[in-house]
């Protein structure tokens, strides 16, 4: 009797802000579609959230950042999930990010970013359709 | 190499990335699981594995912390799994746990993972047994289970773990009558957290007078300590316990426990190898729905039905 | 307020109408909705009548303004006398960059200042820790010293503006700093006015930015409170406040029963050191969202005053009626703020802003158009700060006290608001009080439940949200400037803080923090050695942290 294959995804809350109003919507949204998700809680780095990735051997990543300081953190994530050979996790992330950067955090690996007032199964949605294909 | 073999090489290793998918396999039960704990099994055998369980705002995830943080101390490794309850309705899961243990996540010496019950009953994962072999085999020293922490019928625990604490806490209303009903006997040791309440000392007394009425007899008599999970205070006493348990174990009444335990594991095993061999053939020969459908129309009563299949089965392997 | 007899007749006449005019209406075109409700899910009639209001008392629960329980406001003149405090929240980048922000909103006809600190002060952080990294004066002004302090405050007469600083754990530090630049302009501390937000209870269930254990933050908030009712007589030491629950996603009846019942745990700690309830309960002030139902929130203020009042009065048995005066600032609010279609926020503002103004408020911030998106631009703080003088000055709205009183709908709802609050306000009471509830997670799961509740009404299209769910334009193109933070602000400000620790006398700084060491562990009121420490350029990481190695640090339950 083989087990059911489900959608492992891990919120995450990088920078000082508070705002995790969103990142719980999300979550609580992915769990009712069906899936594992893992929230970190708030104001984790980018160390710890790449190796939460690692541990918990995610399909999916959340990021969830209000504070502004994306430019700074989204690269570091980026850049240590490569390093722990995590490029097949599919990272998506939200929160008030201007759209002139959306551009620069995409190159950086991130595949979709989704900005205030994007209904839940818009994001639901676009997790089932992007989940890797792993083994 | 297979890929179950080339992950059975990074687990033995005590590779991390090894070990997370080596999980992954588990928990999805694919056939390479079966594989892989087979190609690991003989390094297994070496942690010392507590199973910790109790009612929910017990402080449960915050003690294991502080426990993981003295294990550590004293330059043990450590794993952690931290079992979650899977939604009856959407099978969805919010794991939840290592929130309260964040800032070990990059600690090199400990691995933490979070697990959804996946509908399995007893406060544990059907893939925890597993995948605490999983991380034995990697090499942790101990290895820590934290269960749902939904109450009573969380006994599932003591099949996975050697020394089982029970924690409770003061002010969590009527749980103590949860405590007596169900996880009282798993108790190797108890622990009353959050004991600067003003209510510790009646926990104690409360834990102490129901053990009196159920543990006359018994070669380890469970101690019951004070923690408080915020401060750490009372951790380093708790785990003087835990290893003193251990000792326990290695004696000649503590090897009975062990060797009981291997034999539930076996019988299990045996269990559901043969259920699923009949079910998976009662499938294939398409009779499985039509023996549901005697079932029901009552021509048939499901004791009397499953005494044909099973002789059945025997029949023909003889 | 209404006869027997009139009400009969009024039911019979209502009947009548129900039968009659009414099925014609809606066999012609059915209502739009099969039930009509608030946020806080109150179901809303077809109309309202003398009925609903059959037993309201004018003097016992309306009363005159000025007078208990303060149902139409607190001042007998109201906006007659003098208009409400027009106090747009500010702050980013350098302490140099908000203070040139402040002076232009002054000059503008701002009537009070309110300060926006970045997310490392807020956490206690130095702009130059790890944690602070890529964080300095993006989402507010960097503070780490009294250097900076005295930056910020630059020109401006403290004696003649009154000052909110949006600040909780490290309060006790940031109010010292002011203290310190006070003195240093030679402003008398009984002429010091203004406002630390202070409320860390609502920090460990909404806003979430807790440093320190629920205890230990309590004592500090109630530390900053018994101080300014010795020596500093004109300053609100708490702004309790519902604002972050309500945007945490919790509906108005759990905004209002939730602040209030943290008002009443910092009247309780307060009364345990000894004061009396007379002596500082006039100083308490509150804050409140102005969501967008118009009539919701204007029935939540005025039960708010009314709930407050009765709490002073009958709870805590104040006799000053200024200690049962319910003082509130108001912010429109910022989650119903879209990124789509910006333009339509200045709407939005708008209407929630004459809600706050209907409501009685003493103090209002309107935000922005632009805040879905980065931190307000001078033009579009111009245009929010502009939303309020159009409404004071060209409206009519501030021409009477509670114009809004003896509505049937509002004197209900106003009801009903203040029966839902004190339900709650019980529930509270059993489960032993506010830090209780806390642990148990039950503010948590509220909050969390109505938040999912209002997106899943959103993404089900139950409700409608402008250019956001329906009316979208594909393809839409930001009309407007973004304020962008310029990576030198971090390098300047950490290279600046550095130079500081070189240059101070580091041996004072030693042994002042071992005295604040010392009095924490003593339980002593701190207030008197932290304007001792910042005065002698203790930053505020430093001081922090002694804090966190006495009380410890709080990691949040999660609740989902």
């Amino acid at each position: 009797m083989q087990g059911e294959r489900k959608i492992r995804v891990l919120i995450a809350k990088p920078g000082l802000d508070s705002h995790d109003r969103g990142a719980k919507v999300v979550a609580r949204a992915l769990r009712d579609a069906g899936m594992e998700v893992i929230y970190t809680g708030l104001r984790q780095t980018p160390e710890q959230i790449a190796e939460t990735a690692l541990q918990e051997d995610v399909d999916v990543i959340g990021l969830s950042i209000l504070s502004g300081a994306h430019k700074a953190l989204f690269p570091r994530i980026m850049q240590l999930l490569e390093e722990k050979g995590l490029s097949d996790i599919m990272v998506f992330a939200g929160g008030i990010i201007p759209e002139e950067d959306i551009t620069e955090m995409k190159k950086t690996g991130i595949k979709e970013i989704f900005g205030p007032g994007t209904p839940t199964d818009t994001i639901i949605q676009y997790v089932l359709n992007n989940v890797p294909k792993r083994t | 190499m297979t890929n179950a073999e080339e992950i059975a090489h990074g687990v033995l290793a005590g590779d991390r990335r090894s070990i997370a998918k080596a999980i992954t396999i588990i928990e999805n039960n694919t056939v390479e699981a079966k594989k892989l704990i087979a190609s690991i099994y003989p390094q297994t055998g070496k942690a010392h594995i507590i199973g910790l369980t109790g009612p929910s705002g017990s402080g449960k995830s915050t003690l294991i912390e502080k426990i993981v943080r003295e294990y550590r101390r004293k330059g043990k490794t450590v794993g952690v799994i931290a079992v979650d309850p899977t939604s009856p309705f959407t099978g969805g899961a919010f794991l939840g746990d290592r929130i309260r243990m964040q800032e070990l996540s990059t600690d090199e010496g400990v691995f933490i993972r979070s697990m959804a019950t996946r509908h399995y009953p007893g406060g544990i994962a059907k893939a925890t047994k597993d995948a605490v072999k999983i991380l034995d085999a990697a090499g942790k020293d101990v290895i820590i289970v934290e269960t749902v922490g939904a109450g009573q019928s969380e006994v599932e625990i003591i099949k996975v773990s050697q020394t089982t604490v029970v924690i409770h806490a003061p002010g969590l209303g009527d749980e103590i009558q949860a405590i007596k009903a169900g996880i009282m006997e798993i108790a190797d040791i108890f622990a009353v957290n959050k004991a600067d309440r003003e209510n510790a000392d009646k926990a104690v007394m409360d834990i102490q007078a129901i053990l009196q009425l159920n543990n006359k007899e018994a070669a380890w008599k469970p101690p019951i300590l004070k923690t408080m999970a915020l401060s750490g205070e009372g951790v380093p006493k708790l785990i003087e316990k835990i290893e003193e348990h251990k000792r326990f174990l290695e004696k000649e009444l503590g090897q009975k426990r062990i060797l009981g335990k291997a034999e539930t594991e076996l019988i299990e095993a045996i269990k559901e190898k043969v259920t699923s061999s009949i079910i998976d053939e009662l499938k294939r020969g398409g009779k499985y729905n039509e023996l549901l459908k005697k079932i029901i129309d009552r021509e048939i009563d499901p004791n009397t039905a499953a005494d044909k299949v099973v002789r059945e089965k025997f029949k023909k392997a003889e | 307020m209404f006869d027997g007899e009139k009400i009969k007749e009024i039911e019979r006449q209502r009947e009548r109408w129900e039968n009659t005019t009414l099925p014609k209406w809606t066999r012609q075109s059915p209502e739009r909705k099969s039930e009509f409700r608030n946020h806080s899910s109150m179901l809303i009639k077809r109309v309202y009548t003398p009925e609903d209001i059959e037993k309201l008392s004018y003097m016992r629960d309306l009363g005159f303004p000025g007078e208990y329980p303060f149902t139409r406001g607190v001042h007998a003149t109201m906006y007659r006398g003098r208009l409400w405090t027009m106090r747009m929240f500010a702050g980013f980048g350098t302490a140099a960059d908000t203070n040139k922000r402040f002076k232009y909103l002054l000059k503008e006809g701002e009537s009070g200042l309110s300060t926006a600190f970045d997310y490392p002060t807020i956490m206690g952080y130095d702009s130059d820790h790890p944690m602070a990294k890529g964080e300095v004066g993006i989402c507010g002004v960097a503070i780490s010293s009294l250097q900076d302090m005295e930056v910020l405050f630059n020109g401006i007469p403290l004696d003649q503006v009154t000052t909110s600083m949006t600040i909780n754990g490290p309060s006790p530090m940031l109010l010292a700093m002011y203290v310190a630049v006070g003195d240093k302009h030679g402003v008398p501390r009984e002429k010091l006015g203004g406002t630390t937000q202070n409320d860390n209870l609502k920090e460990f269930f909404a806003q979430k930015l807790c440093i320190f254990p629920p205890k230990s933050s309590v004592k500090l908030t109630t530390d900053i409170i018994e101080y300014c009712a010795r020596h500093l007589p004109k300053w609100n030491p708490v702004s309790i406040s519902g604002y972050h629950i309500r945007e945490a996603g919790a509906n108005a009846v759990q905004e209002l029963a939730f602040t209030l019942y943290d008002g009443i745990a910092y009247v309780e700690s307060t009364l345990e050191r000894g004061l009396k309830v007379d002596d500082f309960a006039h100083r308490l002030s509150f804050f409140f969202a102005s969501h967008s139902d118009f009539f919701e929130e204007i029935a939540k203020f005025r039960a708010a005053r009314r709930v407050w009042a009765k709490i002073m009065k009958e709870r805590f048995h104040a006799r000053n009626p200024r200690s049962m005066w319910m003082r509130m600032h108001i912010q429109t609010s910022g989650c119903t703020l879209t990124a789509q279609q910006p333009l339509n926020n200045i709407i939005r503002t708008t209407v929630q802003a004459l809600a706050a103004v209907l409501g009685g408020t003493q103090s209002l911030h309107t935000n922005s158009f632009d805040e879905a998106l980065c931190l307000p631009t001078v033009e579009s703080a111009t245009v929010a700060l502009r939303t309020q003088q159009i409404i004071a000055y060209e409206s009519g709205a501030a021409n009477t006290a509670d114009p809004l009183a003896g509505s049937y709908y509002v004197e209900a709802l106003t009801n009903e608001m203040e029966e839902k609050a004190m339900d709650y306000i019980q529930k509270i009471d059993d489960m032993g009080g506010v830090i209780a509830a806390i642990e148990k997670g039950f503010f948590q799961k509220e909050i969390a439940d109505s938040a999912y509740r209002y997106q899943r009404e959103i993404d089900e299209k139950k409700r409608i949200i402008v250019g956001c769910n329906e009316y979208m334009i594909k393809e839409e193109k930001y009309p407007i400037e973004l304020l962008r933070i310029d990576p030198r602000v971090e390098k300047e400000q950490v290279a600046r803080l550095q130079k500081l620790r070189r240059e101070r006398d580091n041996k004072k700084v030693k042994e002042v923090l071992e005295k604040l060491h010392y009095a924490a562990e003593k339980d002593e009121n701190l207030m008197p050695t932290i304007i001792e420490a910042v005065k002698a350029y203790v930053t505020l990481g430093e001081i922090t942290e002694v804090l966190r190695k006495v009380y410890g640090e709080y990691k949040e339950l999660i609740v989902i």
